[in-house]
């Protein structure tokens, strides 16, 4: 898989197991797959996420650009059915961090997180679109958090376009908590 | 509860064990310290007004006054995850230290698989297993929403399992070939469920216990294999039936490659002693060291727990 000859076709993606991402370009065998700098990198001028966040993480892509973070270091490819946490979906031209992801990770994000109050909080987690002109940084993909028991925490990751906050919450993980 | 009753033997005070199989339990919840300290879940759950009582033998694992956890904001979080009080025990039994390859053959919905990676701290290789791949979406699913890292999740029969996709007999320096512990929390027949699934006795059978007891000896097998020597395995059910716990722990103990071992249950939770002999059979002496649960001594739903260290 990884060591495809000069005259085959380049590697590809392939969605049955999970391959550690290159650590740099240079290391890069599949087109198109990101590589471990661009994602610390992405976290980090995106959400202000601290580059050593991740010292303790091995990044991984199953399915296509679906990027997981993953505690320790196995073989790779390796073929299971899921590897650490989904934390962000890579190959399209805006990529996308995972709810899951935005809780674990963006505690002490410093860029693009909008604090809500309590009943836009609600708003969000019930998965609800909401108006909301006061926020004056970038749009798209945006940390949505609140303050809870003494701190903010992220509740998810919100889509901010034209005065509009949308939520992304995962049909799964949506709940009424008015 | 008629296949209950044949138990009266085994249990002192019949009457009390049988009154409160009757009872319905409380909802529990154990605190993800991956993701909250247990004093700001607390506060958090204080804030909005959620009632709950701190069992007295573990700090972060509440009773709620009212049934469901799912809508409260600590929840949404993944401060919290619904998990019955009794199923806390196989974990702490096998006590996993952050940086171990842990496996949980029988893995899925995940409640004992996520608290495993929260003793972990996260770190280390656990791999959660499960035979059915539709409650395998369901363990993935808990494991993300409490923002786990350190798990693998794979699809196999836990009786036969391959640690080919792991590297196994390959000389990648990262592969793993064995497991520092196990958990064998393992399908059984659900009789200590009854006060959670009043219906979980209505296809009870004695074919079914017999036929549940040679999977079950089947995956506590291959853990004891695939675990290293002096490497801990824990094997608990949520049913009373020796047939499916003390018999199923002579079965291994019989093969030679491990031993009992004792473990103290948490200080304030009362449990019985395995038994030894049952419907004209004896077993090793040493399963004494198991845990057997009775619904009526801690109020709880019923259980068996029983510790092993593999020897060779």
């Amino acid at each position: 898989m990884t060591d495809a000859d000069s005259n085959a076709d380049p590697p590809e993606n392939d969605g049955q197991q999970f391959d550690r991402l290159p650590a740099t370009a240079d290391e890069r065998v599949v087109p198109g797959r990101p590589t471990r700098e661009e994602v610390v990198q992405w976290w980090d001028q995106r959400f202000g996420v601290p580059p050593e966040t991740w010292d303790g993480h091995t990044f991984w892509e199953k399915g296509n650009g679906k990027i997981w973070a993953f505690a320790a270091d196995v073989v790779s490819p390796i073929a299971v059915e899921g590897l650490g946490l989904r934390i962000l979906r890579a190959r399209q031209e805006h990529w996308k961090p995972s709810t899951n992801a935005v809780q674990r990770f963006c505690r002490d994000a410093t860029e693009n997180v909008v604090v809500l109050d309590g009943d836009e909080a609600a708003c969000f987690a019930r998965g609800d679109d909401q108006e909301l002109p006061r926020w004056d940084g970038d749009w798209g993909y945006v940390v949505a958090a609140h303050e809870i028991a003494g701190d903010v925490e992220p509740i998810g990751v919100g889509l901010y376009l034209h005065g509009e906050l949308r939520s992304t919450v995962p049909k799964g993980r949506r709940e009424d908590l008015e | 509860m008629q296949p209950l009753e044949r138990y009266a033997s085994l249990v002192d005070d019949f009457d009390a064990f049988r009154a409160a199989c009757e009872r319905p339990l409380p909802s529990v919840v154990r605190v993800n310290t991956l993701k909250a300290s247990i004093e700001r879940a607390r506060e958090a759950l204080n804030a909005e007004g959620v009632a709950y009582e701190a069992t007295d033998w573990h700090p972060g694992v509440l009773r709620l006054d009212e049934r469901g956890p799912g809508t409260s904001w600590p929840y949404f979080h993944g401060w919290l995850h619904g998990q019955e009080e009794v199923s806390a025990l196989p974990a702490l039994a096998l006590d996993p230290q952050p940086g171990e390859v842990v496996w949980d053959a029988a893995a899925a919905p995940g409640s004992k698989t996520t608290q495993l990676a929260d003793l972990m701290d996260d770190e280390g290789v656990l791999v959660g297993n499960d035979n059915n791949l539709g409650r395998l979406s369901a363990l993935r699913h808990n494991a993300e929403r409490l923002g786990i890292t350190n798990l693998v999740v794979t699809n196999q029969d836990a009786r036969n399992f391959s640690f080919k996709p792991f590297g196994d007999r390959t000389d990648d320096a990262k592969r793993i070939e064995a497991f520092d512990k196990a958990l064998v929390d393992a399908p059984c027949s659900c009789e200590g469920t009854i006060r959670k699934n009043p219906d979980a006795l209505d296809r009870w059978s004695m074919t079914h216990v017999e036929s549940v007891a040679g999977i079950q000896k089947g995956i506590l097998r291959r853990a004891i294999q695939a675990t290293k020597p002096g490497g801990t395995v824990v094997y608990s059910t949520c049913t009373f039936a020796p047939e499916e716990n003390e018999a199923v722990l002579d079965h291994v103990l019989d093969e030679g490659d491990c031993e009992m071992r004792e473990w103290d249950a948490p200080d304030g939770f009362e449990t019985d002693p395995g038994v030894t002999e049952w419907d004209g059979e004896t077993y090793d002496p040493s399963v004494e060291l198991a845990h057997r649960v009775y619904p009526h001594r801690n109020d709880t739903g019923g259980f068996f727990c029983a510790k092993l260290e593999v020897t060779a």
